[in-house]
C-alpha cells in the first residue's frame, strides 16, 4: 500500500520551475528520503504534500487523500517537522505540545497521556516545564519531532531534520527517527542534503536535482549500480590517460572530475598496478592513486555530473529557509 | 469552510496569547508609559486650556484621560499584527497553518487574544489614571466602558491582522500602522475638542470611527459626550464588524512564509 503517490507534481514560480513533473510513490512503513542540494525543490515538494502550498500542475495523494480536494484529511494524517524551528520560544515544552494537541482537537485525557508518551519517546520528560528559549538546538528538534507525532499521524514529514546540528546530536536524531518508525508504525518522508543521513536512515532514496527526480532506489542498489570499486587517479596528462583507460576492457566507466579521474572497476586493488602501467606506457606520471567502495556521493555524481557540494557552491546563496539574524523575546 | 467556529482552537490560541502576555512584563508596563506620561504632563501643562466646547466642570486631565485610554487600546491592539509577523518570521505560523483548522477560527482566536490583552492594558491604564486624578462620573456609565473598549480593540486588532497579512517586515508594518493610526487619533478628539478644527476638518472627524470610540469612552468615564452612547456604540459595532471581516478575508488568503 502507498502512503504517498504523486503524479506529475509541478510548481512554477514566475520564471523558475522549482518542481518539474515529479512522480513517485512512498510505501507504508518506509523511511523515504529525498536527497539533493539546497534549491533542488525538496522543500517545495514537502510544502505541496503538506497542503501549505498548492501545486501549479499535477496532483498527489497522502494516505489516500488528495492534497487539492481533501486538505483537512491530509492535514489530520500528517505530522510535520519543518526545516526551521517552528516552536513558540516563550512557552514551555509541555505547553507547545498542549497547544498542538488542542489545535488537533484532542480531548484532555488523551492529550495529557500522549504528551507524556511522546516526551518519553524523545527523552525530554525532565525538560517539559522548561521554556523553549532555554532549549538547545538538538532539544528543540527532538521536541518538534515529538510534536509531529502528537496526533498519531500516519505520515511524518521531516524537512532537513538534522540541519545545523552537531554530528553527535545528528546521530542521536537518526536513532530516534528509526525507533519512531518502528514503534509508532509511522511512515517517514524526509529531505536531506547529507549523503550519510540518506545512506544510514532511508529504506529508499530519490535523488533530486533542479526540480526533477533522477532515480529512486535503495541506497545499496544505487551504490551497487555504480560498479564495484572506484579508483581515484591524479596524474599529469589526464586527457590522454582518460582516453587510454576508457579503452581498457577492465574499466567499467571513467569520468573526469576536476584534476582527477574516477575509474570504476571490479577488484579495484588489483587494478592499481595495471593503471600505473597504463600511465607509464603513454609516458605520463601518476601523482596519486586511491581505491574505495562507491558512496552515495558517487551515485549523485553519476546522475547529476556534479557533486552535491559543487551544486551548492554554484547555486550560491540559495535561500535555505530564512536566515535568522534576530532571535528572542517578543 | 466547515467548523469555522471551533471553540477548542479559539481557546488554544487565546490561551497562548495570554501566557505570552503575562510573561512579557516589559510589554505590560512599557506600553503604559507613553500614554501615562502624556496624561500626566499634558494634563498639567494644559491645565488652563479651556475651549468653549469643554464643559466648565471638567478639567483638561479628565478630558484627556478617555482619549489616552483610546490610545492605549489602539496601540495595544497593534501587538496582534506584530505577533503574526513574529510568528511568520520564527516559523510558528506554519505550525498553526498546517493544522486541520479553518482560517476563520484562527482569526477569531487571535482577535479574542488581542482584544483581551488590549482590555487588560486599558484597565491598567484606568487604574493609573485614577491615581493621576481622573474622576469617574458614575458607576452606571463605567459599566459601559468595556463595551467601547472591546469595539475599539476589536477594530484595531483586525486592522493589524489585515495589514500584517499583506506585509513581510516589521518596520514596514509599524510605518503603515502609524500612518493610519496617527491621523485617526488626531482627528478623534482624544486630545482636544474637534470644534477647534475648521468645519471641513470636523467632517473628517465625523467619518473617523475612532471619534465615536473616544466619544463613547468619554461618556462612560466622565459623563460627557457629543452623541448618545448608543449611537456611538452602533457606529463602532459596524466598523468593528467590517474590520473583522477584512482581517479574516486577508488573513485566509495570506501566504505562510
Amino acid at each position: 500500500m502507498q502512503a504517498i503517490t504523486t503524479t506529475n507534481l509541478t510548481k512554477r514560480f514566475e520564471s523558475l520551475t522549482a518542481v518539474d513533473r515529479v512522480s513517485f510513490e512512498v510505501m507504508q512503513g518506509e523511511i523515504f528520503g529525498l536527497l539533493g542540494p539546497n534549491g533542488a525543490g525538496k522543500t517545495t515538494i514537502i510544502k505541496m504534500l503538506s497542503t501549505l502550498m498548492a501545486p501549479t500542475e499535477g496532483d498527489a495523494a497522502v494516505w489516500g487523500f488528495s492534497i487539492g480536494s481533501a486538505r483537512d484529511d491530509v492535514r489530520r494524517s500528517i505530522g510535520m517537522v519543518f526545516q526551521d524551528p517552528a516552536v513558540d520560544d516563550s512557552l514551555t515544552g509541555w505547553e507547545n505540545l498542549d497547544f498542538h494537541a488542542r489545535m488537533y482537537g484532542m480531548k484532555k485525557d488523551l492529550r495529557t497521556a500522549r504528551i507524556s508518551e511522546v516526551l518519553a519517546l524523545v527523552g525530554l520528560e525532565d525538560k517539559a516545564g522548561l521554556l523553549l528559549k532555554k532549549y538547545s538546538g538538538g532539544m528543540k528538534r527532538r521536541l518538534e519531532i515529538a510534536r509531529g507525532l502528537m496526533h498519531y499521524p500516519r505520515v511524518l514529514f521531516l524537512d532537513e531534520p538534522t540541519l545545523g546540528l552537531d554530528p553527535q546530536t545528528r546521530h542521536h536524531i537518526w536513532e530516534y527517527i528509526k525507533m519512531l518508525n518502528q514503534k509508532e508504525h509511522v511512515t517517514v518522508i524526509l529531505t536531506t542534503h547529507y549523503m550519510e543521513e540518506a545512506d544510514s536512515l532511508c529504506s529508499r532514496i530519490g535523488i533530486i536535482d533542479h526540480g526533477k527526480i533522477l532515480v529512486i532506489d535503495t541506497p545499496e542498489a544505487l551504490k551497487n549500480a555504480m560498479g564495484n570499486d572506484i579508483l581515484t587517479i591524479k596524474a599529469e596528462n589526464l586527457e590522454h590517460l582518460m582516453s587510454e583507460l576508457a579503452a581498457e576492457p577492465w574499466v567499467q566507466e571513467v569520468k573526469r572530475y576536476d584534476d582527477r579521474l574516477l575509474v570504476s572497476a571490479r577488484l579495484g586493488e588489483e587494478k592499481i598496478p595495471v593503471a600505473v602501467e597504463t600511465a607509464r606506457r603513454i609516458g605520463t606520471v601518476i601523482q596519486a592513486i586511491s581505491m574505495r567502495k562507491p558512496t552515495l556521493e558517487d551515485v549523485f555524481l553519476h546522475y547529476t555530473g556534479k557533486t552535491i557540494r559543487d551544486e551548492e557552491d554554484a547555486e550560491g546563496e540559495v535561500p535555505r529557509g530564512r536566515m535568522r539574524k534576530r532571535r528572542g523575546p517578543h | 469552510m466547515k467548523q469555522w467556529f471551533n471553540i477548542q482552537v479559539i481557546y488554544a490560541l487565546w490561551l497562548r496569547e495570554m501566557k505570552r502576555y503575562l510573561r512579557a512584563r516589559s510589554r505590560i508596563f512599557g506600553s503604559l508609559g507613553m500614554p501615562f506620561f502624556f496624561l500626566l504632563f499634558l494634563g498639567t501643562g494644559f491645565k488652563n486650556f479651556r475651549p468653549e466646547s469643554m464643559p466648565a466642570h471638567i478639567d483638561y486631565l479628565n478630558f484627556l484621560a478617555p482619549g489616552m485610554l483610546a490610545v492605549v487600546l489602539q496601540f495595544g491592539s497593534m501587538f496582534t499584527g506584530m505577533a503574526i509577523l513574529w510568528d511568520r518570521q520564527f516559523g510558528f505560523l506554519k505550525e498553526i497553518m498546517v493544522a486541520p483548522v479553518s482560517r476563520v477560527a484562527i482569526v477569531l482566536g487571535r482577535t479574542l487574544g488581542g482584544v483581551t490583552t488590549a482590555l487588560l492594558q486599558g484597565f491598567l491604564f484606568i487604574a493609573v489614571a485614577l491615581f493621576a486624578g481622573l474622576k469617574l462620573s458614575g458607576f452606571a456609565g463605567f459599566l459601559l466602558t468595556p463595551l467601547f473598549m472591546i469595539f475599539i480593540a476589536g477594530s484595531f486588532v483586525n486592522l493589524g491582522l489585515a495589514i500584517a497579512s499583506m506585509m513581510r517586515d516589521m518596520q514596514g508594518f509599524s510605518i503603515v500602522m502609524n500612518f493610519i493610526m496617527v491621523p485617526l487619533l488626531l482627528l478623534s478628539g482624544a486630545m482636544f475638542p474637534i470644534e477647534q478644527f475648521p468645519v471641513w476638518v470636523q467632517w473628517l472627524s465625523y467619518v473617523n470611527p475612532l471619534f465615536y470610540g473616544v466619544d463613547g469612552l468619554r461618556y462612560s468615564l466622565i459623563g460627557m459626550s457629543k452623541f448618545p452612547p448608543f449611537f456611538d456604540a452602533a457606529v463602532l459595532f459596524l466598523f468593528c464588524s467590517g474590520m473583522v471581516g477584512l482581517g479574516a478575508f486577508l488573513f485566509s488568503r495570506s501566504d505562510v512564509d
